[in-house]
């Protein structure tokens, strides 16, 4: 815990919603502190494409696959990302997890190159390497110096068609994913209860299931189940190769047609909808697991940007969730936080980005000597506020500002760059999208805030978790809204 | 692009790696009360990098832990006349963002701003404030002292957290790194409004600080930047050197009991200094048992070939004195013993056998032909010459890292190891269910 602020606890909301292969210290990438994050909305801006320093070229191979090039020439770096649509929110239950398991498989060998070679190949010529799995994505990248991309294609490309599925190796990986399983949700409170409340607000909608997949599902997942996965959804028509960095986009166009040109295209099968019935009245779950701090979430439905009958109404959920916890000065750090010191830690979150329809969420947990039933009382008043009032001026420009700033931030990291592309694409949105998003943020009113607080944020779409701590080892704690002790 | 006047010193490093990797030009000079600067000019975006890095972590704890962590986290509650909603609203309207952060090395306040100078002048005016009249407000401090509390709470339901804190306190002993940044609960309640004071008057000074500034400003506006900051802070005296860390004398075993489905092991032992003139071998032959991710020995043994454990890995924690070496994993618990013998037998093998030839090439390979990805962002970038600058390594470091990866001998990795690290004498640390 070396940051003090007002997310003094690090609640990994997110942290069950993508996952990656590697969890090792060594050459390991805080992917999850690149990615817009679900707890803070502030970050998913976009970069300006236009400028000559940061332009953005798109190509199409005659196989389908999307390839977009952006320049960025600060370094003599490179970073090659393919994304697949695929992930959790394709999969039903009975085979939840095999994307992410399918992921990691794909490092265990192809005809050519045996288990492991893939990595070796990449370490050996200084590269960084992993993969992560998300609802709606499955994704690979390789981080080089820039001559060396021809290197991170060919191995790429062979292991899209031709991995070679064993069943020693499945055995071995399908361990290292259920104990991947236990580090991240069984054996960490506030992520066994954000899947509960995943699972309890949505039925039909995939997002029900985590990412990493029911243990019981991981535990009989078989090499046919993802063999059957890889076959369908590991083909060029169904890729977007991105590449960001010091390259020439002409040269990397041709690099692509070269590697994955000849890969022939598949048919796809048709997705069903899995539109989530109406919720017609608030929810509860309560999760009891051994802990010392309690932990609260509430989930009102929303429409993303993807899923919107209007897009404005998306920017302004955005806009909503920023008025909420934008910053240090926005209204959960100021009034909940410090002015009422009733949250140790709370925020909000929208998901913008998604396939399917999603959630704005709060979250938080009481201070100490402050019950979970005061912290839902706050957050449910800051609610009925945005009902009530209009937010100030003063706030929407407070978000502009930031805003506009954060577009310049991001253009620091490449990584980001690159995962800003892939996710808008590979969700079936289009990577301009980013570069819009300053003026949509800006051409909000605050009529159009409160309009999608009184639509979308009622009881009747609310879903709300609490995580009541059990003893740890014999202690007694006394029930879940225990004060000090 | 970085700058790339400096590729000529690396023909060395370019006929070996055979790429080019530029180094970041440093500029370095004091300000006028003592503060040392490292300046990196970044001229493509219009943004600046400013972080403050005082010899100010929970080393300098003393006999009241936490108090480091609560003196750095109550910069931001009120400072001059502004009270902790104006700094907030400030730094928001002008789309600045800070973080403060605090270490048993180092307590680091950090700014990051739009050069355009409307918004870039009043954010550093403010950032110079924060660390030159925190008001220490009662009432925040009661809040802030309250989040600790929570914090402490959270940390003892997470099994990783509290083999950590177990592992430096059965390593250090009564050195200054046994207890952890974020003090006890009895600390933590104790701790005063006058500690903190007396902690930010002695150690937020200009000669216990490092300022490094990476951005789109020249070389003139990086000094009156620096100026800026810093010259409200006195003079002051930088923090004595800390006391070296006795080697542990014998081997210890600690269980702590915890719900968890895995059992947490940590095998450890105090490692090397930031300086250490055994850096280099030490670093490499660490990479090659443990610090590559999947292709490093204890991964390959522990998860590609038994697929006991999603993360396995060993790193060493340079610091000012002795940080920890540290060899860790986490699997169910009726794996447990079978983990630890095989992690025990890999360490052992490796210090009796060494590392093969194939395998420091590849090693270095990774390290020096990645280099250009470790400095290929602002942040990067600033991280770097704080570190530099913090531990008083040459200018010259990051221009020679090349090369003197790419001298270390497959002799010298063999026997750093066998000098420095002891098997039989570490510390292990289990956190799980003791019969599962």
């Amino acid at each position: 815990m070396p940051k003090l602020s007002h997310r003094l606890l690090p609640i990994l909301l997110s942290g069950s919603a993508v996952l990656s292969l590697g969890g090792c210290s060594g050459t390991g990438i805080n992917i999850q502190a690149m990615l817009p994050s679900q707890l803070t909305t502030t970050a998913e801006v976009a970069a300006n494409g236009n400028g000559s320093n940061h332009a953005t070229h798109e190509y199409m191979l005659a196989n389908g696959m999307k390839v977009i090039v952006r320049e960025d020439h600060r370094a003599p770096v490179v970073i090659s990302q393919i994304w697949y649509k695929v992930g959790a929110s394709y999969e039903h239950i009975g085979i939840t997890g095999v994307s992410h398991v399918l992921e990691h498989m794909m490092f265990k060998g192809t005809d050519k190159h045996p288990p492991g070679e893939f990595s070796r190949i990449i370490a050996e010529n200084g590269g960084r390497e992993n993969a992560f799995t998300g609802r709606d994505f499955t994704s690979y990248f390789q981080q080089l110096e820039a001559s060396r991309l021809p290197i991170a294609f060919e191995l790429e490309a062979d292991r899209m068609r031709n991995l070679h599925l064993q069943e020693a190796e499945f055995r071995k990986e399908r361990d290292v994913v259920i104990e991947e399983r236990r580090l991240r949700t069984e054996d960490k409170p506030s992520a066994l209860t954000y899947e509960k409340f995943m699972a309890t607000a949505f039925q039909v909608n995939p997002y029900h299931n985590p990412v990493i997949g029911w243990m019981d599902d991981l535990k009989s997942l078989t090499l046919s189940d993802l063999s059957r996965w890889y076959q369908t959804w590991y083909s060029p028509n169904n890729a977007t190769l991105v590449v960001v960095g010091d390259v020439d986009p002409e040269a990397v166009h041709s690099l692509a047609r070269k590697y994955f040109g000849r890969i022939p295209p598949s048919t796809l099968p048709d997705q069903k909808p899995r539109t989530e019935p109406p919720q017609q009245g608030e929810r509860r779950v309560t999760v009891l697991a051994p802990a010392e701090v309690p932990v609260l979430i509430m989930g009102y439905k929303t429409p993303v940007l993807r899923t919107v009958d209007q897009s404005w109404k998306a920017y302004a959920l955005e806009v909503l969730a920023n008025v909420l916890d934008g910053g240090d000065s926005a209204r959960i750090s100021r009034e909940l936080v410090r002015g009422q010191a009733i949250a140790a830690s709370a925020g909000a979150s929208y998901d913008l980005i998604a396939r399917h329809d999603s959630l704005l969420t709060l979250e938080g947990t009481p201070a100490q000597g402050q019950k979970i039933a005061t912290l839902e009382k706050a957050l449910r008043d800051q609610v009925s506020r945005l009902h009530r009032e209009r937010i100030s001026s003063k706030e929407l420009a407070r978000i502009k500002a930031q805003v506009t700033a954060n577009k310049v931030y991001e253009l620091d990291s490449v990584f980001y760059q690159a995962m800003q592309i892939g996710m808008l694409e590979t969700i079936g949105l289009q990577w301009q999208e980013a570069e819009h998003y300053a003026e949509r943020i800006n051409a909000v009113t605050a009529e159009q805030v409160q309009q999608v607080a009184r639509e979308f944020l009622i009881d009747d779409n609310l879903t709300v978790a609490t995580l009541q701590p059990l003893p740890i080892n014999g202690k007694q704690v006394k029930g879940g809204d225990h004060a000090a002790h | 692009m970085l700058p790339t006047k400096r590729l000529l010193t690396l023909t060395a490093a370019l006929l070996i790696s055979g790429f080019a990797t530029a180094s970041p030009d440093i500029h370095h000079w004091r300000t006028s009360n003592g503060a040392r600067v490292y300046f990196v000019p970044a001229p493509q975006l219009p943004m600046v990098d400013i972080r403050v890095t005082f010899n100010a972590g929970s080393a300098r704890d003393g006999n009241q832990p936490g108090l480091a962590m609560l003196t750095n986290g109550m910069l931001e509650e009120g400072a001059g006349k502004l009270s902790a909603n104006a700094i907030a609203e400030h730094f928001d309207n002008l789309g600045a963002n800070t973080g403060f952060e605090s270490l048993r090395d180092m307590a680091t306040a950090s700014l990051r701003t739009l050069t355009d100078r409307e918004l870039m002048q009043p954010a550093v005016e403010t950032f110079a404030l924060l660390l030159r009249e925190p008001s220490f407000p009662k009432n925040a401090l009661e809040r802030v002292r309250k989040q600790m509390l929570v914090g402490l709470r959270h940390e003892s339901q997470s099994p990783g957290t509290l083999g950590s804190k177990a592992l430096y306190e059965a390593l250090y002993g009564s050195h200054p790194y046994a207890g952890h940044s974020s003090g006890t609960m009895a600390s933590v309640r104790k701790l005063s409004r006058e500690d903190v004071i007396a902690y930010h008057r002695r150690y937020y000074v200009a000669n216990n600080a490092i300022v490094a500034i990476v951005g789109a400003v020249d070389r003139q506006q990086a000094e009156q930047l620096a100026e800026q900051v810093m010259g409200g802070l006195p003079a002051g005296e930088g923090a004595p050197a800390l006391p070296g860390v006795p080697g542990l004398s014998d081997s210890t075993e600690k269980h702590i009991e915890h719900p968890s489905t895995q059992t947490h092991i940590l095998l450890g032992q105090p490692g090397m200094r930031r300086d250490d003139a055994d850096y280099f071998p030490l670093y490499i032959g660490n990479h090659i048992l443990g610090g590559s991710g999947l292709t490093s020995r204890i991964s390959d043994e522990i998860r590609e070939k038994r697929g006991l454990s999603y993360s396995a890995y060993s790193y060493f924690s340079p610091m000012a004195a002795e940080g920890p070496y540290l060899l860790s994993l986490q699997t169910k618990t009726e794996s447990r013993d079978e983990a630890l013998t095989v992690l025990r037998a890999t360490l052992n093998r490796f210090i009796s056998e060494g590392p093969s030839e194939e395998e420091l090439i590849a090693s270095k390979k990774n390290i020096t032909g990645g280099f250009a990805l470790n400095i290929d962002s602002n942040k990067d970038i600033l991280g770097y010459i704080s570190m530099i600058g913090f531990y008083n390594l040459p200018l010259d470091y990051l221009d020679t890292f090349i090369t003197r990866v790419n001298q270390v001998t497959l002799a010298q990795v063999h026997d750093a190891f066998k000098r420095r690290i002891h098997p039989d004498k570490m510390v292990l640390i289990t956190v799980g269910e003791e019969n599962n």
